[in-house]
């Protein structure tokens, strides 16, 4: 909030203000660590039978209340509030359900959001592992790498401002303003589209945002397997006479292919929680609207509870085995090394 | 209280780092000055009736931000001086979508400057907002169209007064360019259309240019145009039976309402001017949507009074500057001058004494007034303040019509119609409709649908 800068006493107040907050709070983190340093000493001192489950309850204790307050009740509540009205006050049974199956509006969003989530982490897992490819024994390829890796640096919004920019419209005959129209028409695209309305290719715009930040996420992870291939794995596969493309499909995919599910389950979660892209660029019309930006339009804008809920439930459902699917995968590409 | 699971997660995860934050963000207006108030003071006279609460504080919160909300807390700064109350202002862009949160989890503010209708109403569900004492009451009643009171009124029970005003009725043009082509000030609808063809006419420019984009609120500009038209064609009777749903967005009356518009913003050969064909109004954003008129690619804007903030730096507002504006006209004489605006509304969350005495205060017109002299750009329906007292000549005329007794002032219907209808599918339906994707017809089919059944 920067409401307040302008005049000097203000500036003043604001400090001495926020001095004393700070205070308060170093104070109460004190505190806090002195009790756990209590309790602790408490616990190391028990002996007999209760030292077992007394360990447990003040090791596992703060985790589990922690999960249960900021996890487990909130998942329960939103799933009973998926089956109420509005404001919470009405038992719908699965009506807001029904809602999101049969309204034409939201069933877009939902076959908008299935085409992000098959095309956004291929794309991005594709590109990634073609680059990683290409620059791996490139000269100087820590430069190219940076270079591909630095949109990643940039935030979700930055990144659609910015795009939001190449992709502006004004008719051809006017100056232009957005990149992409004026190189279509150096290219001689006489009348090109009002890209952002533009359905359904919109949405792949949209994608392309997506993939810019991701991609160098996907080549650097990538790269690293595939340095990690033993150089005999290779020698060998020459001797026996595979090159090239072959090579590279029959050892390397298969050498890395546990990094490669997992680059993806990472990009295809990121995609099904994608909300910023969508929001900033489009705000969710001309056929872009995807889940997670509903979500919360139906929450915070419509202020309707129920709807906004089971948005979220279907999303969970949706996020939950991609989720479980990565973490195994994580644990045995861990357990490969 | 419901908040969806990331959100809450992320809630309790982060719960340090907001606490920092919060920290940092908290600000007082009234600095530490008010605590040497003097209540002898002759300046501090006119300030009698809100004394006795020395050493309080009351925080407001609202969404505006600076450095409108500088203006707002020098406007008060003799009030808190004399009384010795802090008046703790904090503005935030997502005060709408915060407020109902903390108003749920029992951490509202003691006032609350809600800009909607439709929000003051949610709130009041909530059993937390408290009712204007008899002083606000009174002077609302005195000073502002009886319609004002009406909008701050839910179940018979008054909230609150309105702070400032804003007018929709306008149409921005260039007065340059209307004298070089000898175009002359419409001052009935049908000049109005009739000046639209000859402009379209001559070749010169497009008459009209728009721009609907606005983020998660895009096509507000575009619920506008079609609730100037339903107020001029049909009426403040009309208006209000469609912002009950008595009259659907599927009646005869909004039907004929859409046919209007769609002669007017959705005429390919009136509109884009600067930006393209029609459709590019749905991806223009309303901030820009006036250029074309500086660089003569456009001739008129129907767009707010606030807009006038939006002009590039260097253009000179006024009727002998680079552009000014006119009053949207009426369609004929059976509904009086129909005036269309904005607004927002003091709501209290707290009934201490010092918060009665700084929602009183902020209800008269001595309160009005000195929030005028303050900075330009701002505007109240209390007719209390002098007409002298706007210096902006867009304030001036924006005054006149919001004050004008014998006006049809109606407020922005999508801001009282329900939140899934206002804040959503109206906005939604609007800019299928420019952008083309759907009909007259299905755009009216999917708002009727969208209307709350409770």
């Amino acid at each position: 909030v920067r409401e307040f800068w302008l005049s000097g006493d203000l500036i003043a107040s604001f400090v001495s203000d926020s001095a004393s907050k700070f205070g308060t709070m170093i104070v109460g983190l004190a505190a806090f660590f002195a009790v756990l340093l209590l309790v602790f000493f408490l616990a190391g001192r028990a002996r007999g039978k209760y030292q077992t489950p007394l360990a447990v309850v003040i090791f596992l204790g703060p985790a589990i209340a922690l999960l249960l307050v900021g996890l487990i009740m909130p998942t329960l509540r939103t799933i009973t509030l998926s089956m109420f009205n509005d404001d919470g006050t009405k038992f719908v049974g699965a009506k807001n359900y029904v809602w999101i199956f049969t309204t034409p509006d939201t069933r877009t969003i939902l076959f908008t959001t299935v085409l992000w989530l098959i095309f956004a982490p291929i794309l991005s897992t594709g590109l990634g592992l073609m680059l990683a490819v290409l620059i791996d024994k490139m000269r100087r390829e820590s430069i190219a790498k940076s270079f591909l890796f630095m949109p990643m640096a940039i935030s979700f919004v930055g990144a659609s401002i910015i795009w939001n920019f190449v992709y502006a419209y004004v008719e051809p005959s006017q100056p232009q303003i957005g990149l992409l129209e004026q190189v279509v028409i150096w290219l001689g695209w006489k009348d090109p589209p009002n890209w952002l309305l533009w359905q359904p290719w919109n949405n792949f715009l949209l994608m392309v945002i997506m993939v810019w930040i991701q991609v160098g996420f996907a080549m650097v992870v990538l790269s690293a397997a595939i340095k990690a291939i033993p150089a005999d794995v290779n020698e060998a596969a020459s001797l026996d006479g595979a090159t090239g493309f072959t090579l590279f499909r029959t050892v390397t995919i298969p050498m890395i292919r546990n990094t490669l599910i997992v680059v993806f389950t990472t990009i295809l979660i990121a995609v099904l929680k994608i909300f910023d892209i969508v929001r900033t660029t489009t705000g969710g019309n001309f056929g872009t609207q995807v889940l997670s930006n509903e979500m919360y339009n139906q929450t915070f804008n419509e202020f309707d509870w129920g709807r906004g809920s089971a948005l979220a439930v279907i999303l969970f459902v949706g996020v939950a085995p991609i989720m479980i699917y990565n973490i195994v995968q994580l644990r045995k590409e861990r357990a490969d090394r | 209280m419901s908040v969806p699971v990331r959100r809450r997660t992320a809630a309790v995860v982060g719960g340090a780092a907001a606490a920092l934050l919060l920290a940092a963000c908290g600000s007082s207006s009234g600095g530490g000055s008010s605590a040497s108030a003097s209540n002898t003071d002759p300046a501090c006279a006119p300030y009698s009736a809100y004394m006795g609460h020395s050493g309080t504080t009351v925080t407001m919160n609202g969404s505006i931000i600076s450095p409108e909300s500088d203006s707002l807390a020098k406007s008060w700064q003799q009030f808190e001086t004399c009384t010795g109350i802090t008046i703790q202002y904090n503005g935030s862009n997502d005060f709408e979508s915060q407020l109902a949160v903390k108003v749920q989890g029992g951490t509202a503010p003691d006032i609350a400057i809600i800009p909607q209708p439709g929000l003051i109403a949610q709130m009041v569900k909530t059993g937390k907002a408290v009712a204007a004492d008899a002083t606000v009451t009174a002077n609302v009643s005195k000073y502002w169209n009886p319609a004002w009171k009406t909008y701050a009124t839910v179940n018979g029970t008054f909230y609150g007064a309105p702070m400032s005003a804003n007018l929709k009725s306008l149409v921005w043009y260039s007065p340059a360019t209307f004298k070089a082509n000898g175009w002359t000030v419409p001052t009935t609808w049908a000049d109005l259309m009739s000046l639209s063809a000859k402009i379209a006419a001559s070749g010169k420019m497009k008459p009209w240019c728009g721009g609907i984009s606005s983020g998660t609120a895009t096509g507000w500009p575009a619920t506008d145009w079609l609730e100037e038209i339903v107020l001029r064609q049909f009426g403040g009777q009309v208006y209000d039976d469609w912002v009950s749903h008595k009259v659907t967005f599927a009646s005869p009356q909004i039907t004929a309402a859409f046919n209007t518009l769609q002669g007017w913003m959705k005429n390919p050969a009136w509109v884009n001017g600067g930006f393209g064909a029609v459709s590019t109004i749905a991806t223009t954003t309303f901030q820009n949507a006036g250029i074309p008129i500086t660089k003569n690619n456009c001739a008129m804007l129907q767009q707010a009074s606030f807009y006038g903030a939006q002009w590039p730096k260097g253009t000179t507002v006024g009727a002998n500057g680079d552009v000014f504006a006119f009053y949207l006209p009426a369609m004929g004489t059976q509904f009086g001058s129909p005036v269309e605006g904005g607004g927002e509304f003091e709501v209290a969350f707290a009934s201490r004494p010092e918060v009665q005495a700084v929602l009183d205060y902020l209800s008269t017109p001595e309160w009005a007034t000195s929030r005028v002299k303050v900075a330009t750009g701002w505007v109240s329906a209390n007719n209390g303040v002098p007409a002298s007292a706007y210096t902006d000549p867009i304030d001036a005329l924006s005054a006149k019509y919001l004050t004008d007794p014998s006006a049809t002032f109606r407020f922005d219907a999508s801001d009282m119609m329900p939140a899934a209808v206002g804040n959503g599918s109206f906005w939604k339906g609007m800019t299928d409709w420019f952008a083309g994707t759907k009909s007259t017809t299905e755009v009216q089919q999917a708002i009727d649908a969208s209307w709350p059944s409770s």
